[in-house]
């Protein structure tokens, strides 16, 4: 091949050369200039919604969530406390493997399909890079020393800290604090999403509930400038949250503890006030459970063998139960009986058979020492007797002669068939049978058969023990109604409170509260009189003691014994056996405790109940703080 | 080839009468380096806002800086016949240790791109391909007849390509297709018909689906990301959108110098090196942005302005070609950081942080001002 001519023709070459270089520099200018324009659409044209970005970026307005404001005792005592816990989060953009670094999680900690589920569903509504997500709330010592010794192999893993509520006294209080637990999607929906922003916690329950938005405070915030790390370089504005407002209750902790430890393991429950004011000193309800396990969240194993105990320990027995009063109900009858003039002192039935009988029926209403050979019976019974020896047959007498309409209007004066708790919100008002009540319900007329049984508080008669002890402190202060309350101070007490208070008993003379309260006396101090006339619970209670107690002791029957038979305790079931119930207050002279006990299938109530509230009463009088502070003045 | 009578002829219409300055004396062009000192002062300056205002490492790019001009001054000194003549040398050395890299070398960030000898050597070769190309070729072309013909312009394409698939290999698409452009670039101020021109961009942008199957997933996500950064925020278009965000809060005249927050609190990625044009338009605006581009154009038009007076095709292709390139890193690099090319990874020229890539940029100006100060013949 012959090769072209190798002469070069430089001016040509030359001059397309000039032509290329300066059609390429123009071209650049071009580009040039297209850059210019980008970034003046950029700059300028689009300038405000890149400001905007801009400052969202650096400015976040954080929380500052309050702290919730603690719960004291009467004598000072923190109840419920604010205490660091600690949660395991994760950084996405300085961990290397996600996979990798959660099975290492779950290798030292432990972690469930559920947990890793709710992990990611976090993760995925993170607002931007370099935000910690948590992984496991409320780690245990054992598993804050895992993680932290095996740091070094886990970056972006951090353990951070947050103030939770802690019940230093566990299930103890439970039942009369309420708990906080953890605020679920449910609530969340309702809740003002702004007063709770950074907080994870509500009042769910008692106490807790109640006094939610006095203990929650203000939720405060700050305007943070960060980095995209999320760190805050600095602050550009602040209002500080307001810590929520510290609560001091009547109930005392010796007492409860006392309460608690007189019921034994024995399911039950105490119910103490102050008659003075109505402050519950102790509310016990048993079996307990343990409040701090809710707060950050139950595992659903301990929570289902919670919810699906025969014991029902997360029930409370003090203001959701509704038991019959039995014959705690006979010292109101018997007032009404006196206020309504239907009976007197002096008034007396002969019970030599042990049972009523209404007249054209051939129906028998028996006495609690009834026989089949008919020896039982009290003999003569005034009302005096009738209440020491908790005779039925004169209630049964008392009672018809009453008829239910006085029964209803009277025994209402003291609170029964009302919810007049204050800041109890589980509480709840039991059953005071009327004729338009059974007319409602049941569809049925009232019959005389039916006033004989609420006579001696059976029947359809239903009380909490909260409100047996509330009508016991009605009748501790001689007709002086109390609403029953928790709190003592710190927080100003809502209007509705005063909407419940009762009007007080008025117009009954001083002498039917002294004969009430004498006949209550004798039911624990009536003693070494012979047989037959002891009072009641005498025997079990009623020596070497240092105080006047009134008390009366009550059965609630479980299961209705048929007619022409003995009962007999044996051949129950335990969980069919009565309820044993004791009402009391003390000094009679002047009452600074009202009570009321009830022992589920314990029994007989002075065999069972009234030791408990013996042991409460001893330690509230002689060793309490309140003792204390009396020998002080 | 002793074409040296070739050479005495008097460069084309550009003979106004010069004279013998300072600058020539030192094969030196006060121009060029009184607008490198500009662009590298207003680079130290924004450097020194991006590292939020420590002195260590604008200390540190300063001394880098300092020994890239002095090369530059070694590389003015030499005379461009030497360049001519080692030029294939260069470039089969050049081959060489591209194929080393591939199987000795150092792998970072997922490609194999740097040689390392301990303690001795410790480079890019692709870097040194960015001006060993253009001297291949313009030294190629030198020799024959301009407009090039079918067959050189063959071979041209195969020194070409041979780089440019070595370097695609490491993976580098980046710095490949930017080597690519400067060996075509060589080609089209040779003269090369615009027919080939316009039926290569036909053919490319005809190629472009089938490009679309070829690519990595990483290279595929980066550009749907610069169509759409939206679709993964907080990922891949992170870097994108900040970017976006710094640039368009700076609006007319900026935040303030060192009061940029998108940099500063670190929302910005790669604030100190690909992205450092963002700092610069947050901080100083739509103004300072300009004012640095005025610069840039300036000294490319020097560039031009010197490749036009060359006295030889060697000079000339190799001062237009080095001078172009430099323009398309400017232009690539700000295109990604505003969003409209994909973003690959191309610093700043003289201003972004970093050793090698200042290096060959004084060593290409080096060149520059060789050729235009070895002359033979004076006007």
């Amino acid at each position: 091949m012959a090769e072209p001519l190798a002469l070069k023709d430089h001016t040509g070459e030359s001059r397309i050369f000039f032509d290329r270089v300066t059609l390429g520099f123009g071209f650049l200018i071009l580009l040039t200039l297209f850059l210019v324009a980008r970034m003046f659409y950029l700059q300028v044209l689009q300038h405000d919604l890149f400001a905007t970005l801009s400052d969202r970026n650096r400015i976040q307005v954080q929380s500052l969530p309050p702290i919730r404001g603690l719960i004291y005792d009467r004598n000072g005592e923190l109840i419920a406390d604010n205490m660091p816990t600690f949660q395991l989060t994760l950084t996405k953009e300085r961990v290397e493997n996600l996979d990798a670094t959660l099975a290492k999680l779950d290798e030292l900690v432990g972690l469930s399909e559920e947990e890793i589920e709710s992990f990611k569903k976090r993760m995925s509504r993170r607002q931007r890079p370099f935000e910690s997500v948590p992984v496991l709330y409320r780690l245990t010592p054992e598993e804050i020393a895992r993680v932290s010794v095996n740091n070094y192999a886990l970056p972006g893993v951090e353990i951070e800290a947050r103030l939770v509520r802690h019940y230093p006294n566990g299930e103890l209080m439970a039942h009369a604090l309420g708990s906080v637990r953890r605020i679920n999607e449910e609530d969340a929906k309702t809740l003002d999403s702004v007063a709770y922003s950074g907080t994870d916690h509500l009042g769910k329950l008692g106490v807790e509930k109640f006094y939610e938005k006095k203990l929650l405070g203000t939720v405060g915030y700050q305007q943070v400038e960060t980095d995209a790390r999320g760190r805050v370089m600095k602050v550009l504005d602040s209002v500080p949250p307001r810590p929520g407002q510290d609560l001091t209750l009547h109930v005392d902790v010796g007492l409860q503890k006392a309460a608690s430890e007189a019921l034994g393991d024995r399911r039950g429950t105490v119910v103490a006030l102050d008659p003075a004011t109505g402050g519950i000193l102790a509310l016990v309800s048993k079996p307990s459970y343990d409040p701090n396990l809710f707060v950050t969240g139950i595992d659903y194993q301990s929570y289902a063998e919670l919810r699906d105990s025969g014991d029902v320990p997360l029930f409370n027995r003090a203001l959701q139960g509704q038991y019959e009063p039995g014959s705690t109900l006979k010292p109101f009858i018997a007032l009404t009986g006196l206020m309504t003039g239907t009976t007197t002192p002096e008034f007396t039935i002969h019970d030599d058979p042990g049972w009523f009988k209404l007249p054209n029926n051939s129906r028998l209403y028996r006495d609690w020492n009834w026989k089949k050979d008919g020896r039982g019976g009290h003999g003569d019974v005034n009302l005096q007797k009738a209440i020491y020896r908790s005779c039925n047959v004169y209630f049964f007498d008392l009672a018809v002669k009453l008829g239910i309409d006085r029964i209803h209007e009277n025994l209402a004066l003291f609170g029964f068939g009302l919810n007049t708790a204050i800041d109890l919100p589980e509480a709840r008002s039991g059953l005071l049978p009327s004729r338009d009540w059974k007319r409602a319900t049941r569809g049925l007329p009232w019959y005389p058969g039916d006033t004989v049984n609420i006579g001696i508080g059976q029947g359809d008669m239903l009380v909490t023990p909260l409100q047996l002890a509330t009508a016991v402190a009605t009748l501790a202060n001689r007709g002086k109604t109390v609403v029953p309350r928790m709190l003592k101070s710190g927080v100003e007490l809502p209007e509705q409170a005063k909407a419940k208070q009762l009007d007080d008993v008025e117009q009954v003379p001083e002498q039917f509260w002294d004969l009430i309260f004498e006949s209550m006396g004798m039911v624990v101090h009536r003693g070494n009189m012979g047989f037959g006339e002891n009072g009641t619970a005498w025997a079990y209670i009623g020596r070497n003691i240092a105080y006047q107690m009134a008390g009366k002791s009550g059965t609630a029957q479980v299961v209705g014994i048929p007619q022409g038979e003995e009962y007999d305790e044996e051949e129950l079931a335990e969980r069919h056996r009565k309820h044993a119930w004791f009402v009391a207050f003390a000094p009679i002279e002047d009452p600074k405790i009202a009570l009321a006990v009830l022992v589920e299938n314990g029994g007989g109530g002075s065999a069972v109940a009234s030791p408990v509230a013996r042991k409460i009463l001893d330690y509230y009088l002689l060793e309490s703080r309140y003792k204390v502070a009396q020998l002080d003045d | 080839m002793s074409q040296d009578f070739v050479r005495r002829m008097p460069s084309a219409g550009f003979g106004q009468t010069r004279t013998v300055g300072l600058g020539e004396k030192f094969h030196l062009d006060i121009p060029i380096i009184l607008l490198l000192v500009m662009i590298c002062a207003y680079g130290l300056l924004i450097l020194y806002s991006a590292v939020g205002q420590q002195t260590a490492p604008v200390v540190n790019q300063l001394i880098k800086i300092g020994v890239a001009f002095g090369l530059m001054i070694v590389m003015a000194q030499i005379s461009p016949i030497f360049y001519l003549r080692i030029a294939p040398w260069l470039f089969v050395m050049g081959i060489v240790l591209l194929i080393a890299v591939l199987f000795v070398g150092t792998t970072v960030n997922g490609s194999q791109r740097w040689l390392r000898i301990p303690g001795v050597l410790n480079f890019q070769p692709s870097e040194l391909m960015k001006l060993v190309i253009p001297m291949m070729l313009a030294s190629y072309f030198h020799d024959r007849h301009l407009p090039p013909l079918r067959r050189h312009v063959f071979w041209a394409c195969v020194m070409i390509f041979i780089p440019v698939l070595l370097i695609a290999r490491q993976p580098d698409l980046g710095t490949s297709l930017l080597i690519g452009a400067s060996g075509l670039l060589v080609l089209l101020l040779a003269g090369i018909s615009w027919r080939y021109v316009f039926s290569a961009v036909l053919a490319g942008l005809m190629a472009a689906p089938a490009l679309w199957y070829v690519m990595l997933d990483y290279q595929r996500t980066r550009v749907m990301i610069l169509l759409d950064p939206e679709r993964d925020p907080l990922g891949a278009g992170w870097n994108i959108i900040q970017s976006k965000t710094a640039i368009g809060s700076g609006g007319l005249f900026g935040k303030g110098l060192f009061q940029g927050t998108q940099s500063h609190l670190d929302f910005l990625p790669e604030s100190q090196t690909d992205f450092i044009v963002a700092v610069l338009a947050e901080e100083l605006g739509l103004v300072g942005v300009t004012l640095l581009l005025i610069l840039y154009i300036l000294l490319v038009g020097r560039g031009v302005v010197i490749a036009i007076q060359a006295q030889d095709t060697f000079g000339r292709l190799l001062v237009g070609t080095i001078t172009f390139t430099f323009f398309v890193y400017v232009f690539v690099n700000i295109g990604m950081v505003s969003g409209i090319l994909p973003v690959v990874g191309v610093p700043l020229p003289l201003v972004s942080h970093g050793g090698t890539a200042i290096l060959t940029l004084f060593a290409g100006f080096g060149i520059i001002m060789s050729v235009h100060t070895h002359r033979r013949i004076t006007l």
